[in-house]
């Protein structure tokens, strides 16, 4: 009996909790997604209907606003494919000099191994912006100055990426496999390229995604370095669509500016979702 | 057996040989960018107008000026303001959903949506989201013609002009894009935990709270205090989001303009020296909290072995 009330208690609890969980969920999905939506309709409004005030329809001048962000005075067409370069080059490189740096620790037996591993793992947390102004004075003296090779070629050491690659290396990669490549005389680095890489490909997957997404976001540092309009990427782009005179600007192409440089990791987003949710969990510390 | 051995040793030659690029490209672009920085640190070096003040060797000049004159701790405020306004929802918010998805007597239904949409904002463009915000909540903008026409302002409101409201826009902005992120870290950390305690504390007749708070987030302590000291991290790191939204001058009245805003400046105006200063300060900060986090990690062991 007493048994019997604690149960329905307990039911009728767990009902109660599920509707408030539903609740909170629903609220911040909502606020996750309508500054999104926001932007979706006011991209297809004109600008004189964007003047009269906020309304839940989309209209139908997205294709006019789309054409004139590419015939505009910022060349975000440019811009997206300057994003998209130097994204796709650092997503590869970061990926496979990453794995091979894990491979190196997680194969081999060598005397400054430890030394390697620990010393990679301290430096993670460090920010590139602390070391700006060494690597822009660098950059300087180079002479790469408008150039993507300052932005690209840094990646090749990434201790965020090398360590998720190690850590899936430790749950897919067995010693044995290497062994047994050797024993078929397959030289190190071919067991490397022809055998750990295709072994490691969800993990390279994961990775080349966060990469590419980080990179194609990142504002700080490119900045710094690209100042020729046609070098620029779409964060500057955004940057200076900013700081100019802002009631001189079309309001319609301003949001389509804006939709142009999100929307389309969103799509991408949807489209892979499932490992990338998958990939942050896997990344996580083990507590 | 000899010649074993040193096949052995020869094939450990290789682990060196795959190190070179990582190493090659960190000693270049991040080992001699940040001697550089702390070698600037101790010379007067700076434009005044057209005319180039310096290199000349101050030693410990450049820490002084940035300590003393004021715009250091105000920044330094700014940045830990912003950051606990955005961090407190958001680890509250996270630890909640984090509960809710793990709870297996809740059995929420649509979990690989919800996740999917708490997540999105974390891979959005900074800057570009700074921007929406921007014109969404101009005098003229779309928030306040909503607000407007639902009768809860009077009149449109100058968010841009208020201390708390620029501040407050920007934790919010953080907030959306990071709580996903930590629900799923707290989550792995959740799921993680032997599930016959929760079965033992309900035999027990311990409620979901009870189980919450004695449980659940004594045992999360660890990736509680990861989670806090790389949002701390990053917090510092504060630039897109604030840059964008107040066009670089932090305003009103510089209330918003975090460190690295402050170091952009003096990056573009090549002030080497004080730049140089606020680089060490930065990076001795942030030093000291990785090595928390690294402590906290546990993984120090190249043979996974712990």
């Amino acid at each position: 009996m007493n048994d019997d009330t604690r149960r329905t208690e307990n039911g009728a609890s767990v009902k109660v909790r599920r509707v408030v969980a539903y609740a909170v969920l629903i609220l911040m999905s909502f606020l996750c997604l309508i500054w999104f939506y926001i932007l979706f309709i006011n991209a297809s409004r004109s600008h004189s209907e964007l003047s009269t005030g906020f309304t839940p329809i989309p209209s139908s001048y997205a294709l006019k606003n789309f054409m004139s962000v590419i015939r505009g005075s910022q060349p975000f067409a440019r811009g997206m494919l300057n994003s998209l370069i130097i994204s796709v080059c650092c997503a590869t490189l970061s990926t496979y000099f990453s794995a091979m740096t894990a491979y190196a620790i997680h194969v081999y037996d060598f005397k400054l191994k430890k030394f390697m591993f620990t010393f990679i793992l301290m430096i993670m947390m460090i920010p590139t912006q602390v070391t700006a102004l060494g690597f822009l004075q660098l950059v300087t003296k180079m002479k790469l100055e408008d150039n993507f090779i300052p932005l690209i070629v840094p990646t090749i050491a990434a201790p965020a990426v090398f360590f998720y690659m190690k850590q899936y290396m430790e749950s897919a990669l067995p010693l044995s496999l290497v062994e047994s490549a050797r024993i078929d005389g397959a030289g190190e680095f071919r067991t490397f390229n022809q055998i750990v890489l295709p072994l490691m490909r969800p993990a390279i997957a994961v990775q080349a995604i966060f990469s590419f997404v980080q990179n194609w976001n990142n504002y700080f540092t490119p900045a710094l370095i690209l100042h020729k309009d046609n070098m620029k990427t779409l964060p500057i782009l955004i940057a200076t669509l900013r700081s100019a005179d802002f009631l001189k600007f079309d309001m319609g192409s301003v949001y389509m500016s804006i939709a142009f440089s999100i929307f389309p990791v969103i799509i991408v987003y949807l489209i892979l979702s499932k490992n990338i949710v998958g990939g942050v969990a896997a990344g996580a510390v083990k507590g | 057996m000899n010649n074993k051995k040193s096949k052995v040793v020869q094939y450990n030659r290789w682990g060196y040989i795959f190190l070179i690029p990582f190493v090659v490209v960190y000693l270049i672009f991040q080992m001699i960018p940040l001697v550089t920085t702390v070698y600037n640190s101790f010379f007067e070096n700076y434009r005044s107008g057209l005319t180039q003040i310096g290199p000349n060797f101050i030693g410990l000049e450049n820490y002084k000026t940035i300590f003393t004159n004021g715009d250091l701790p105000a920044y330094t405020k700014n940045t830990l303001i912003m950051w606990v306004l955005g961090f407190v929802p958001q680890i509250i918010i996270s630890l909640l959903l984090g509960a809710w998805f793990t709870d297996p007597s809740l059995r929420l239904k649509g979990q690989r949506f919800f996740k999917t949409v708490i997540y999105l904002p974390n891979l959005i463009m900074a800057s570009a989201f700074s921007m929406l915000f921007f014109t969404l909540f101009a005098k003229t903008g779309p928030i306040n013609s909503i607000l407007v026409s639902l009768g809860v302002l009077s009149e449109p409101y100058a968010f841009m002009d208020n201390v708390w409201s620029v501040r407050g826009l920007v934790a919010f902005m953080n907030m959306i894009m990071w709580f996903g992120n930590t629900t799923i870290l707290l989550m792995a950390g959740m799921l993680g935990i032997d599930t016959s305690l929760f079965e033992a504390a309900e035999v027990d007749g311990a409620t979901a709270s009870q189980i919450f708070w004695r449980i659940t987030l004594p045992l999360l302590r660890p990736i509680l205090i990861y989670v806090m000291i790389t949002s701390l991290i990053g917090g510092l790191q504060m630039f897109d989001v604030p840059q964008i939204l107040t066009n670089g001058t932090g305003d009103p009245a510089r209330t918003s303009m975090t460190l690295i805003m402050y170091l952009n400046k003096h990056l573009f105006s090549k002030n080497m020296g004080l730049g140089g200063a606020l680089s060490v300060f930065l990076f001795i900060i942030t030093g000291i909290l990785s090595l928390i986090v690294f402590k906290f990690s546990g993984n120090t062991d190249p043979d996974g072995k712990k």
